[in-house]
């Protein structure tokens, strides 16, 4: 036998199955007594909920969404909200302090190998710092609020009692749906201050090729940012993005999507939120306890010649040839 | 103890919304906000039911799992209660809820929610108001379970197709009617809810 004439009978065989299977489902249109059987064309939950997995219909009131009549989904969002985001974000936020808590016991405080110069290279203008804390205390805010929604009834609720945690949980509801726009503002301000010095570059594999700055023998070459800091700049702005459209949209509800649209935009919104949080937590490390004179940058907007010559080589090079190098405190205007 | 439970046999319901009524006139419920609605399903078609659903007060029930100030809590009695005092109006039980039971007024600025509100099974709040109290009433409605009632909307369908009770009572109501009549689309509902249904 062929396997074409092979295919032919199976497939006859599957027909002639299926007449035999539905032949009672007819029968059963009409009752014994020979008048029709009211639930053989009847809706069946199951069978629509197998279908579709939700049950939707027509409804006389004006909102729409209620012509969902049943949606299994909740109990799986459920799921997610109750287990997978409570282990799951515990493990990635406990186990990032761990991690960072380990490479401060390991490496200590990064310091200026060569010392401090006491000469001063500008690094951040007031705008791009202005733009770095306006996102930055909005992200604090965010996530502390954030954190208190998912956490708050395990940690906070037991120890200052229901009364006094929804009065807390109250205002970090409005808190975090005010300073969300806040956070979009500066999130864009970034994107397009910053953009022009985040492209990947040549000196980038050079850069991971000398240890990323970690191995204290090498030195690691960079342009205005290194391959690590231009790699939390595209991480933010892609975490950033999903949280905002995904934030709006829970901001708005059922003004974009359905019921199903805003378990998914909780999900997004939540996991992108755990690991941002890891993201940040490994920025502020480096930039305030991991290594001496990273702060400043964003402080004052001056760093030491020596830290930059170390860290940032390239950079510290072309702003010396541009005349914008350090001024030395001692020289006086020649007038 | 009695397990407090709703069955709507929709081979019964003939969408005539007076369950609808019945709710919003004994609680006084707001404009704008509907604890209990019929839903048409295959308007039109052959095999079309109507199902009139509200809270199910579910075994289990993710409202209370996933609500983060832990506002919503079953009674002794099955039936899902929540504290209007405790409510931020954060809207998760909303996405939790199989049934979207869970009513929010408007307030304020964007999609900002009040406190939300639901059927209680006509059995007043969760919070700390004394049952069957003016107060009680203005912010959660009718306590007729206090007073040894049933939830109106089922006490007052004219088909007899919304059922509210003792869970085995209606079932055994349910099953004797399937039985009877010979044919029933099912205790719709009822899997998602109680993790159960009805075999006849």
């Amino acid at each position: 036998m062929t396997v074409s004439r092979y295919f032919h009978a199976v497939l006859f065989a599957a027909s002639l199955a299926l007449a035999i299977c539905s032949a009672p489902a007819l029968a059963q249109k009409l009752g014994p007594d020979g008048a029709p059987n009211p639930t053989a064309s009847s809706v069946q939950e199951q069978q629509l909920l197998n279908e579709l997995s939700r049950i939707e219909g027509r409804i006389d009131i004006p909102d729409r969404k209620a012509a969902v009549l049943i949606q299994p989904a909740g109990r799986m969002w459920d799921y997610f909200h109750e287990v997978l985001l409570h282990w799951g974000a515990a493990i990635v936020i406990l186990g990032t302090l761990l991690l960072l808590g380990v490479a401060y016991i390991a490496l200590g405080r990064l310091p200026i190998k060569e010392g401090r110069s006491g000469l001063k290279l500008a690094r951040f203008k007031a705008i791009e710092r202005f733009s770095h804390w306006l996102t930055a205390t909005s992200f604090v805010l965010l996530g502390l609020t954030g954190l208190n929604i998912t956490f708050g009834k395990i940690l906070l609720l037991p120890v200052v009692g229901p009364e006094a945690f929804t009065a807390v949980s109250e205002v970090s509801k409005y808190i975090h749906n005010f300073v969300s726009f806040a956070f979009v503002v500066g999130l864009v301000l970034i994107a397009v201050i910053f953009v022009k010095d985040n492209f990947f570059q040549r000196v980038d594999i050079e850069w991971v090729k000398q240890g990323g700055g970690f191995i204290a023998s090498k030195h690691a070459p960079a342009g205005r940012f290194n391959l690590g800091e231009k790699l939390v700049f595209w991480l933010s702005l892609g975490a950033g993005l999903a949280i905002s459209v995904s934030g709006f949209l829970l901001l708005f509800p059922f003004s974009v999507t359905d019921i199903f649209g805003m378990q998914i935009a909780q999900v997004v919104h939540s996991a992108v939120a755990v690991l941002f949080i890891a993201l940040i937590l490994g920025h502020i490390y480096i930039g305030t306890l991991g290594m001496e004179g990273a702060f400043e940058a964003m402080g004052t907007g001056e760093v030491d010649l020596n830290w930059a010559k170390e860290h940032h080589d390239r950079w510290a090079e072309e702003q010396i040839a541009k005349g914008n190098g350090p001024k030395s405190p001692l020289a006086t205007p020649a007038e | 103890m009695a397990r407090m439970k709703f069955l709507c046999d929709a081979d019964r319901c003939i969408d005539c919304n007076a369950c609808v009524t019945a709710c919003k006139n004994e609680n006084e419920v707001p404009w704008g906000i509907n604890r209990r609605r019929v839903v048409t399903i295959n308007d039109g078609k052959p095999g079309e039911r109507s199902v009139s659903m509200a809270c199910m007060h579910c075994t289990d029930a993710p409202c209370a799992a996933v609500c983060p100030v832990e506002c919503i809590y079953p009674t002794e009695d099955g039936v899902v209660l929540h504290s209007k005092d405790l409510c931020i109006g954060c809207g998760y039980c909303f996405y939790a809820c199989p049934f979207g039971a869970p009513q929010y007024p408007k307030v304020g600025n964007f999609g900002s929610r009040g406190k939300m509100d639901k059927c209680t099974y006509c059995a007043g709040g969760g919070g700390q108001e004394e049952a069957g109290s003016a107060a009680e009433f203005e912010k959660y409605g009718s306590n007729r379970f206090g007073e040894g009632k049933l939830p109106l909307c089922a006490e007052m369908c004219s088909t007899k197709s919304l059922l509210a009770g003792d869970g085995e009572i209606i079932a055994q109501i349910y099953k004797e009617r399937v039985l009877k009549r010979g044919y029933g689309s099912g205790a719709w509902g009822w899997l998602t809810a109680y993790h159960e249904t009805i075999s006849v």
